[in-house]
């Protein structure tokens, strides 16, 4: 077992209210893991002590065999732990080439050149072009993200993410606010995401959590109470119960 | 010890006065989200409106400040109504220039109504002279200037935390959407603290008037002192502003009187480190 | 290049206009109004040249406010500590080259940037813009009270550059001045192209629309604004320094808020985020306050009050950004 990414034991709380409690998840290369839970099941806290916004009362944080517990967020993102925002945070007064480009420079050491530009980098273009295509948004390079639309922008936010070339990328509810006639377009850029990544996506759409993971963990109120395949989720009693009662329900309604 | 008490009651009365001025510029500043770098400029017009009262039109002292507050009011309604509302949460640098730009359209204005002379408001009898305190005396303005600062502290104490008003208005700093939605009409709250902000800073700068001179470039020369008191304080505090005045009203006084040579650059000093120390104030909630 | 073009021919990428056309375009355009200035006023050389120092501060407070988002109401500390450094070193240390008196200005300014930057970054919003008018006022009474250095508030007289490459003296007329500025005006605004398109100019613009995106990709926020007010605060000193040169004393009004509150109207004016629009609002506003002072200094204060609010309701992109707009829906009518 040659885990990339390690949660061990994390406790965090405010006062006496206990937001994650005793957190434990291992990732390998490849895995595709939804993380699901009840609104205010500590999700969004579980991210923060994650990528070290939050300090957790105890507990660690591995990223390839390395302790990061210690490490602040710009840190744990250079070590190769990305994640991208359930709201898009994009520039925009920038084209989708530049925000590529800024993570490929970034990533590759050059984001602090005060001379050249990226369009004179042959290797940089090259990136660039190819990042864009592959979520096919290319065609949109060279418009300001304030113009496109907001699935594009969607898109968009993976790319950057895939440009600074992650060994774990969280995705928090990467369709969240797109409209139903592009979530097709989001889900087939999550189906060709790299093979050797290793994904831990967050989302309320349980269509969506069923067709991309292969594992679903389960978070209630603060405890993980399910770690296992999306065919036995469902059949898990304390799964129903905290989550999935009501979309069974209406499921069935339907 | 004289020094020391002298100094002490110095830093009192000038920790009033700011606190007088400043409080209404704290509290619409936590409610609206705007900085306001023309707040000085109400004070200043107070000022002018009751120095013409007194001297040219011969009123007394009491009724010039009730004109002066009123008359600052007035002037204020139109420019809240036609300028302020279109820079609410704009971002911060476009109010900025906004609130400048206005500044120095009164700073101009002044200069050119007025000159650029010094204008004093003559103290009415009772308030000239020292008053004994039995083992000092005390200049009776400053005396009035402190009393003034109590009261106006209480009365705020008193409409915040115990009426119907405070209330709406505690929530509307909180969550304006949040009050909207219960039911609290947010605008008639902005109204009406801008009012009381305006009134409370044109009868802050009456008072005041002895320890910070009315001229032109007063809008100018005291914006930073206000705006220093409500980000030491922080934004909608009263406890926190209050606390802020008398701080730099005691740094201020003391290194007036210990070591002039060195002007304010010790206010300076201590106003860097505190604002480093508590980037969101003294007693700021807001982090 | 080659690739860039290849790229951009297939329609997929390219990294937007041409831009080395631009800055020459830029360069000429700056030379050739610097030219016109020269010939139509010829008995002004003064004034001429410290519009030329004033256009440095301003295009160091674009760096700052403009690509990078802080509003800051003190950015004069940087622009006068460069001024004082390059002062001192001729009063005091006998460095009276004039090349060599900018390099030092230049340093001062940097080092006065890392410090006001170091504090500013403490604060955020309004905490922030109280921290940069204390900044301003603290040097300011730093620089008066140390009279020994500075000459207090009489000024730091008796600064006398030796000529330029031991030919061209600083003469009566100012001709010597005007010229040596806008060698080193054009210069900056060369770089200063070169450096809003880099990599670096990048990440900037980045953190001044979302500070913590940049972050998420790994990129150091503080660190990064850091080093841009070192870089604004090596051009701001040389404007300082320029401004030593040309008139030979230096006074307490190089550090005030006065003048940091002006640079701050004239880039609003011209249009933030903008080199362009930095010269433009400088040249336009002092142009201006030449003009109208001259007539009624009261009625300055008035008018520039005015315009601001103006500005600030109608334009607020500034002159130039609001002509470039309009240029550009000409151009796409057609």
């Amino acid at each position: 077992m040659n885990a990339v990414f390690q949660v061990n034991n994390l406790n965090k709380s405010f006062g006496g209210l206990t937001v994650a409690n005793g957190i434990s998840l291992s990732m390998e290369q490849g895995d595709r893991v939804a993380l699901i839970g009840p609104n205010g099941a500590g999700k969004t806290t579980f991210i923060n002590l994650v990528t070290g916004h939050m300090p957790p009362d105890s507990g660690s944080v591995a990223l390839r065999g390395a302790d990061i517990t210690r490490l602040g967020p710009t840190a744990r993102v250079r070590k190769g732990l990305v994640r991208s925002f359930q709201v898009t945070r994009l520039f925009s007064d920038m084209t989708p080439a530049e925000h590529v480009a800024l993570a490929v420079l970034q990533r590759t050491g050059r984001s602090g050149r005060v001379f050249g530009n990226f369009g004179a980098m042959p290797d940089v273009m090259a990136e660039v072009s190819e990042g864009l295509k592959a979520l096919g948004i290319d065609h949109i390079a060279n418009h300001k993200v304030s113009e496109i639309a907001y699935g594009q922008q969607r898109l968009l936010e993976i790319a950057l993410a895939l440009a600074l070339k992650p060994n774990v990328l969280l995705l928090d509810e990467p369709a969240a606010g797109v409209p139903q006639s592009d979530t097709s377009r989001i889900e087939e850029a999550l189906a060709g995401l790299p093979d050797d990544l290793a994904v831990l996506m967050i989302d309320h759409d349980m269509d969506l959590v069923f067709r991309f993971a292969r594992r679903v963990v389960v978070l209630a109120a603060g405890t993980i109470i399910f770690d296992g395949t999306p065919q036995d989720v469902a059949k898990d009693a304390r799964v129903r119960e905290a989550y999935l009662g009501n979309y069974a329900n209406a499921r069935s309604s339907v | 010890m004289q020094t020391v008490f002298s100094v002490g009651t110095d830093a009192l009365a000038y920790g009033m006065v700011l606190f007088v001025i400043s409080i209404g510029l704290s509290v619409t500043m936590g409610l609206m989200r705007v900085v306001n770098l023309a707040h000085g400029a109400f004070a200043m017009i107070g000022g002018y409106i009751a120095s013409y009262a007194t001297q040219i039109l011969g009123l007394g002292y009491g009724v010039a400040i009730l004109l002066a507050v009123v008359g600052t009011i007035l002037i204020a309604i139109p420019i809240e109504r036609f300028l302020f509302r279109r820079i609410y949460g704009a971002p911060e640098l476009t109010q900025v220039l906004m609130t400048i730009g206005l500044t120095f359209c009164v700073i101009g204005i002044a200069n050119y109504v007025f000159g650029p002379t010094l204008k004093t408001i003559p103290l009415p009898e009772t308030l000239r002279g020292p008053v004994d305190l039995g083992f000092r005396s005390i200049a009776a303005h400053k005396l009035f200037a402190i009393a003034c600062g109590i009261v106006v502290a209480g009365a705020l104490w008193v409409l915040i935390d115990k009426t119907s008003f405070g209330v709406k208005l505690r929530a509307s700093v909180d969550n304006a959407a949040m009050a909207a939605s219960l039911g609290v009409r947010t605008k008639i709250v902005y109204a009406v603290s801008s009012a009381v902000a305006v009134g409370l800073a044109a009868f802050g700068g009456i008072v005041g008037a002895e320890l910070l001179p009315i001229e032109p470039y007063y809008a100018l020369r005291y914006m930073v002192t206000f705006l220093v008191v409500v980000s030491v304080g922080g934004a909608g505090s009263i406890p926190g502003a209050l606390v802020a005045c008398l701080v730099l009203g005691a740094i201020d006084t003391t290194g007036r009187y210990l070591v002039p040579e060195y002007g304010e650059f010790f206010f300076y000093l201590a106003v860097i480190a505190i604002v480093c120390v508590f980037p969101n104030g003294i007693l700021g909630r807001r982090s | 290049m080659a690739i860039q073009r290849a790229i951009a021919a297939e329609g997929k990428v390219d990294a937007g206009p041409n831009w080395l056309l631009r800055d020459l375009m830029g360069l000429a355009a700056v030379l050739a109004v610097a030219g016109i200035g020269y010939l139509l006023f010829p008995n002004n050389l003064a004034l001429l040249t410290r519009i030329t120092a004033i256009a440095l501060l301003v295009l160091s407070l674009d760096l700052v406010t403009g690509y990078c988002g802080i509003a800051t109401l003190g950015h004069a500390a940087l622009f006068g500590s460069g001024a004082y450094a390059a002062g001192i070193a001729a009063v005091h240390f006998d460095i009276t080259d004039p090349f060599a008196m900018a390099a030092v200005g230049a340093v001062g300014g940097a080092a006065a940037g890392l410090l006001a930057g170091a504090i500013m970054l403490r604060g955020r919003g309004l905490a922030q813009l109280v921290l940069s008018i204390a900044i301003v006022y603290l040097f300011h009474e730093t620089a008066n009270k140390a009279s020994n250095w500075t000459g207090g508030s009489d000024g730091l007289a008796g600064i006398s550059p030796d000529p330029v490459f031991g030919i061209f003296g600083f003469d009566l007329w100012g001709r010597t001045a005007y010229v040596f500025g806008i060698a080193i005006l054009a210069v900056v605004f060369v770089l200063l192209r070169l450096l809003v398109r880099s990599p670096f100019g990048m990440l900037c613009r980045g953190i001044r629309e979302d500070p913590v995106r940049v972050s998420a990709m790994g990129a150091s926020v503080n660190g990064t604004l850091l080093r841009m007010y070192a870089i604004s605060g090596a051009v701001a000193g040389l404007g300082g320094a320029l401004n030593a040169i040309s008139t030979q004393v230096v006074g307490l009004d190089s550090l005030s808020f006065t003048t940091s509150a002006e640079a701050l109207v004239m880039l609003v004016v011209g249009g933030t985020g903008s080199l362009f629009g930095a010269l433009v609002g400088t040249l336009t506003f002092m142009w201006f306050e030449d003009f109208v002072s001259a007539i009624n200094p009261f009625h300055w204060l008035t008018i520039i009050g005015a315009l601001l609010i103006a500005v600030v309701l109608f334009a607020p992109n500034g002159l130039y950004g609001t002509a470039t707009q309009l240029l550009h829906r000409v151009w796409n009518k057609r």
